[in-house]
């Protein structure tokens, strides 16, 4: 299992996969919003995500996990 | 006459907005969202009134709530700082309406210069120089690759509808910008729901040199000189400094007279700023003129003792400028440095709450400044925190002052990019003056 760790404090601004989505290396699975910036949240590596910890609007820190791959 | 103001802007410009209120005796009205409460400007102002809301649009966008709150405490102008409301004519419109003195530009000024296209058009009738580009959007890949044959590669790509560096890309032949061109306008119509380009030549070694003009309502405009913006993380300025160590006398001379024909051009009041890219043979290219204050207005204000904020209130009210051109000198050298809450290497916003600041003091150190310890900055807004302006006699001089402030300011709790400028302020080419644009890569990213 790999944790996708959020790099930076901010909010969910978008969902764009799903539990279950096979990605790949480098695919987006959130976008964070912070102080008016936009940072992709993406796979380090290929997987299936098994858990999404977080829903569009949430807060989290730095080095939260997102989601967990498989 | 102008008896009361509401600032409808936060942080560190609408604290500098209320100082200079104070010093006319003018009473201030300051608005915060949820998320300012705790606000040290808020307390700054004589009186305050919540606006609701924590996102922008909710709150420092929301022109029916502000004009409201205008009324209800009586003040007979706006102050509209920079960012937010200030360069949109429908808010300046909606002023003038209720009556409500904008301190500003006109509404069709502020329109004319909105648009990247529509205020090149205007410029180059007026006889400013403009970057070589494309005079309308280009909505196709064939188009752009005719357009960049005849002002030849490198060519900048940019969004129509984009801003802040989104959709924006520097592009050396054909087959970069097929590529380029592709991603960028799905990505532009992805996010601005417009996919149309425009394309520009890249200018080589380019500084951004801006000038600061006032024009007042009865046809009088002086310019006051340049401010150099050269260091830049994010297409964002992080250093700015007066005067600019690249232009010789002729070329100041030059593209001031250039700012105030591109102001007589448009009838423009107020204070304005014209924003040209000065390559190092001297030739300069109209960039935009920012209709509003700008954020590193102090150094201007360093160099030539002119409060910009009392006259661009003083205009406002329909007073006559005092200022004449040839009563105007530089004194000195200012730089100013803006302090962002984020990464020092990846520039990622940092928000969070300070647990300790220390501020350096001096005769040669000013401070413009939205936070204080124990505050928490919030991820609503924009993350830049403070600004350091620094003065000397020489640009050297300036330069150590600078060294010797950063050694001393602290910021605990988040973090701050101020390891950043120390990296900047410290390297050979920044001492040398040899500040392009390109300055963050072609000095800093390999060290990283």
């Amino acid at each position: 299992m790999k944790q996708v760790v959020a790099n930076m404090a901010g909010s969910v601004w978008k969902i764009v996969a799903n539990e279950g989505d096979q990605v790949s290396k480098g695919d987006d699975i959130v976008i964070l919003e912070s102080m008016k910036m936009e940072i992709p949240i993406s796979a380090e590596e290929d997987g299936t995500i098994t858990s999404l910890k977080v829903k569009e609007g949430d807060f989290v820190n730095e080095g939260d996990v997102i989601a967990e791959l498989e | 006459m102008i008896n009361k103001i509401l600032i409808a802007n936060r942080g560190e410009i609408a604290a500098r907005v209320i100082r200079t209120c104070k010093k006319l005796n003018i009473p201030s009205v300051a608005i915060y969202s949820d998320a300012d409460k705790q606000a040290p400007y808020v307390k700054m102002a004589d009186e305050s009134y919540g606006v609701g809301g924590t996102r922008v649009h909710e709150s420092y966008l929301n022109m029916d709530r502000i004009i409201e709150i205008a009324k209800e405490a009586g003040a007979d102008a706006i102050h509209p700082g920079y960012g937010l409301l200030s360069e949109n004519p429908e808010f300046a419109e909606r002023c003038e309406q209720e009556g409500l003195t904008f301190i500003g530009p006109s509404p069709s000024s502020i329109a004319k210069m909105g648009s990247k296209i529509e205020a090149r058009k205007t410029m180059k009738e007026a006889g400013v120089p403009v970057i070589p580009g494309t005079e309308a959007p280009v909505s196709s890949v064939d188009e752009a690759i005719q357009v960049a044959n005849e002002i030849g590669y490198p060519v900048m790509l940019k969004a129509s509808a984009g801003g802040g560096g989104i959709g924006m890309q520097v592009v050396h032949d054909n087959d970069e910008l097929q590529k380029a061109y592709e991603s960028n306008s799905r990505r532009a119509q992805n996010f601005f729901g417009d996919g149309t380009m425009y394309l520009e030549k890249k200018i080589e070694n380019a500084h951004h040199v801006e000038i600061q003009i006032l024009a007042d309502h009865h046809g009088h405009v002086v310019h006051l000189f340049e401010r150099e913006c050269s260091i830049q993380r994010r297409h964002q300025k992080v250093i700015e400094e007066a005067p600019s160590p690249l232009l010789t006398d002729d070329t100041r001379e030059k593209m001031g007279e250039a700012a105030k024909k591109a102001a007589k051009a448009i009838h423009y009041s107020n204070a304005g700023t014209i924003e040209f890219l000065v390559d190092e043979e001297q030739n300069f290219y109209f960039l935009e003129m920012n209709t509003r204050l700008q954020v590193e207005h102090p150094v201007t204000e360093e160099i030539t003792g002119i409060d910009l904020v009392e006259q661009q209130i003083k205009i406002a009210a329909g007073e006559k400028l005092t200022i004449r051109q040839d009563q105007l000198k530089i004194n000195g050298h200012a730089i100013e440095v803006r302090v962002y809450a984020e990464d020092p290497n990846t520039f990622f916003p940092s928000p969070g709450t300070i647990t300790s600041l220390t501020l350096p003091e001096g005769d040669q150190i000013r401070h413009e400044i939205g936070v204080e310890e124990g505050y928490t900055v919030t991820p609503f807004y924009d993350p830049m925190i403070a600004k350091l302006i620094v003065t000397g006699q020489t640009r050297s001089e300036t330069i150590q002052h600078l060294e010797e402030a950063l050694n001393q300011y602290q910021v605990e709790g988040i973090k701050t990019n101020l390891p950043f400028i120390q990296k900047v302020v410290q390297t050979e080419a920044f001492k040398k003056g040899f500040t392009r644009t390109s300055f963050v890569e072609d000095y800093l990213m390999q060290s990283k």
